[in-house]
């Protein structure tokens, strides 16, 4: 029952397609992880870290899933017979959390594996201690926040006492705070485990420290590198910041701007935020917004950023006070609210932080002609817009995909498209840079900055303060609660 | 999401295994749907508006949970009153309308009955948590676990699903295409919504089998699901309530047994 020490990982020319695919994910992979190491496992995306990863937790599925090569041993067994030896942290905080009160969500492993009620009941504890989470047992889970969600997982998992601990980006989808929370639950638990440690990370500098070996999948299979931290980072580091992983000491260049903001597109009256009039989040804002200018709205988690984002761009009613864009209204009233759906089109383009939100077409060329249809465009004049956009995003070779097929930098790519192809004045992105890789960053932020000499106004909704940095001409803080203060 | 959030209460009522109270209300619904009289109905009404006072809900509460019963009651005596088969003397006539003697009895005994079923099994659920509830469906009655834990862990993702429509609601607004053909969008919503649920699940479905959920090796449970002397008092009371308005309504001759009646 998981108390037979650290396991040890190893991989004879393995490989794995997925039912669905035409390419392999993994292939010719060998590698051998000791009993006890500690491994940051890197690759650009598509190198296949994922599918290695839920292939040593034994989730990958059966034959019906895919087609497996060569050997992937844990402790000299099949990985699926191995269950209970390995424990799996995954990307997505809500989708782990199993049952509705913290101790029995963590105990929920530890009955699958047989383990007797008092010992249950003491591993819990243990665990959760382990992770630094103190709170009640029968404290609701759907009350936790992001990073508090990650941590119960981790406990979930260490309740188990497995001897491989696995990570599959535990952080991508945190805000700042809960990426160092996290990174501290899992820097106390090794200090205290003897288990063999892997995570996968785009990040980098938050693992760095606690990893003694870092290896890197090449894209189309087989190690690419593999030695000490400092060692790969020396030798490889450039590359790897070209292939998307975010290294220290390689951070993307800022953007050069040519032009200074204009013209005042929109501005706030006393706007007070909240998803219904009875539930505020905030009150007295006033900020604007200029042609060419990028307004970054940053804060807590809570605190009613993506509120504001989307009462902003028309699509949430103001709880209190006006949004006025007079400037780009167009004869309109100057409440975005009131305008119809196909005047936004032109006026306010939204890209929403789950990019899935706002798919609504079979393929990726049809997705971008949606806008442009509802505008009543001509064919030739929609072709026109669409062609030259899908090449500058890279999606060319995708015309007929599926949306919800692409990989997660395609699909926030595509979302910004769709919203561009309309060519509106103002743009609210919300999140747009969340758990996307150094590439796609660069693609984006370079794109925007282009946008934004062109006249275009952003508003963006981030915990990124990268972004900020490179694009934000001001920034909006808002609290946990109360009043926006524009600095 | 007021389903999701674990329920607690001083009250005893709190305390008895969830399994004991659908036992306790399949009983006295059974019991009742077996006939169509106001005795049966009202004897079983008397005996529950005198257990209310122990079910652990301020009179406010009582009534927000239970409006849907009584609403569901009124709208059923009043078809009766107008449609039901009719006898005796007649009241009132107009096309199918037919108010007579026999529609308006029918329909008290229709009111009362829809109240003496709803009421008991809204206000025992109530004090029901999900997790306890699971817990004795697979610990007491012996249901599989897979398929209890399967659809608890799913509960959960309810709560996910209404923030997804929401969402999905606000992007159609974005791509312009929110202002004709309600109909084909709301269908293509539930499309997506499909969609991002079966992803959700899937990946909550991993989640769960990467702890070790679904493998052959028997489960422990971490909290024991108990059916003690509370339990069988209980289910005592509903056979009790259950028993004493059929005898009542069969001594006083109204009782008229529904199949084949």
């Amino acid at each position: 029952m998981g108390e037979a020490g650290p396991a040890a990982v190893t991989a004879r020319g393995w490989g794995w397609r997925h039912a669905s695919r035409r390419d392999w994910a993994v292939r010719g992979l060998d590698l051998r992880i000791d009993a006890g190491e500690r491994v940051l496992l890197l690759g650009a995306s598509g190198a296949g870290k994922s599918t290695l990863i839920h292939a040593l937790a034994g989730v990958l599925g059966g034959d019906d899933e895919g087609e497996s090569a060569g050997g992937l041993l844990v402790d000299g067994r099949e990985p699926e017979s191995a269950r209970g030896r390995v424990g799996l942290v995954l990307q997505d905080p809500d989708s782990q959390v199993v049952l509705a009160r913290v101790g029995d969500d963590v105990a929920f492993g530890c009955e699958n594996l047989g383990v007797p009620r008092e010992e249950i009941w003491q591993r819990v504890g243990d665990a959760l201690d382990a992770v630094g989470l103190d709170l009640p047992l029968a404290h609701p889970t759907s009350e936790l926040s992001g990073g508090q969600k990650q941590r119960l997982a981790l406990a979930g998992v260490l309740a188990m006492r497995p001897g491989l601990l696995l990570l599959d980006e535990p952080t991508a989808n945190l805000d700042p705070d809960g990426v160092v929370e996290v990174r501290d639950a899992v820097a106390r638990v090794l200090e205290h485990t003897e288990a063999t440690f892997v995570v996968i990370e785009h990040r980098v500098d938050v693992w760095w420290r606690l990893v003694d070996r870092v290896v890197v999948l090449a894209p189309g299979g087989g190690v690419l590198a593999d030695g000490h931290p400092d060692e790969v980072l020396k030798r490889h580091g450039a590359a790897l910041a070209a292939s998307g992983v975010w290294v220290p000491g390689h951070r993307p260049a800022p953007p050069v701007r040519t032009r200074a903001a204009g013209s005042r597109l929109l501005r706030t009256e006393a706007l007070a935020v909240g998803r219904s009039p009875k539930l505020v989040l905030h009150r007295d804002i006033d900020l604007e917004v200029s042609a060419g200018g990028c307004l970054a709205i940053t804060g807590p988690n809570g605190a009613g950023k993506s509120t504001l984002g989307l009462t902003l761009a028309g699509l949430i009613r103001p709880a209190a006070g006006r949004v006025r864009a007079d400037g780009i209204a167009d004869g309109l009233v100057p409440d975005p609210i009131l305008w119809k759906s196909r005047q936004l089109l032109t006026r306010i383009g939204t890209v929403f932080q789950d990019p899935e939100h706002q798919f609504v077409a079979a393929t990726v060329g049809d997705e971008l002609a949606v806008g442009p249809r509802a505008l009543g465009l001509p064919p030739a004049e929609i072709d026109a817009r669409v062609g030259p956009l899908l090449e500058r995003l890279r999606l060319g070779h995708l015309v007929r995909a599926n949306p919800f097929t692409l990989s997660g930098g395609e699909k926030r790519r595509l979302s910004v498209a769709t919203v561009l192809v309309t060519r509106p004045r103002l743009l609210v992105l919300d999140e747009p840079t969340f758990g996307q890789d150094a590439r796609t960053w660069r693609e984006l932020v370079a794109f925007l900055a282009e946008l934004l000499d062109a006249g275009s106004g952003i508003v963006a909704v981030t915990h990124d303060t990268d972004f900020a940095v490179a694009l934000a001409d001001a920034e909006l803080r808002m609290s946990a609660r109360g009043a926006g203060v524009p600095r | 999401m007021s389903i999701l959030i674990p329920h607690s209460g001083p009250q005893a009522i709190y305390r008895v295994n969830p399994v004991a109270k659908l036992a306790a209300s399949a009983v006295i619904g059974i019991a009742l749907v077996l006939s169509i009289d106001w005795v049966s109905a009202t004897v079983a009404l008397a005996f529950e508006a005198v257990l209310f006072l122990f079910a652990g809900l301020g009179p406010r509460r009582f009534m927000l949970r239970t409006l849907p019963v009584w609403v569901a009651a009124v709208f059923g005596a009043i078809t009766i009153l107008l449609y039901g088969v009719p006898s005796g003397q007649t009241y009132f006539q107009f096309l199918l309308i037919n108010v007579t003697d026999g529609s308006i009895e029918l329909a008290i005994a229709t009111f009362l009955r829809v109240l003496a079923i709803g009421l008991p099994a809204v206000v025992l659920f109530v004090t029901v948590d999900p997790t306890d509830l699971a817990d004795g469906l697979a610990q007491v009655l012996r249901l599989p676990s897979r398929f209890v834990l399967g659809a608890l862990g799913g509960l959960r993702l309810v709560g996910l699903f209404l923030e997804d429509w929401k969402s999905l609601e606000l992007a159609r607004r974005a791509r312009g295409i929110a202002d004709t053909g309600r109909v084909r969008r709301f269908a293509g919503q539930a499309f997506a919504l499909l969609v991002l649920s079966i992803r959700r699940g899937s990946k909550l479905a991993t989640a769960m089998e990467a702890r070790g959920f679904g493998s052959d090796t028997p489960r422990t449970w971490a909290r024991e699901s108990r059916f003690g002397a509370r339990e069988q008092v209980l289910v005592g009371i509903g056979v009790l309530v259950a028993a004493t308005s059929v005898v009542v309504s069969v001594v006083s001759g109204e009782w008229n047994f529904i199949v084949g009646g």
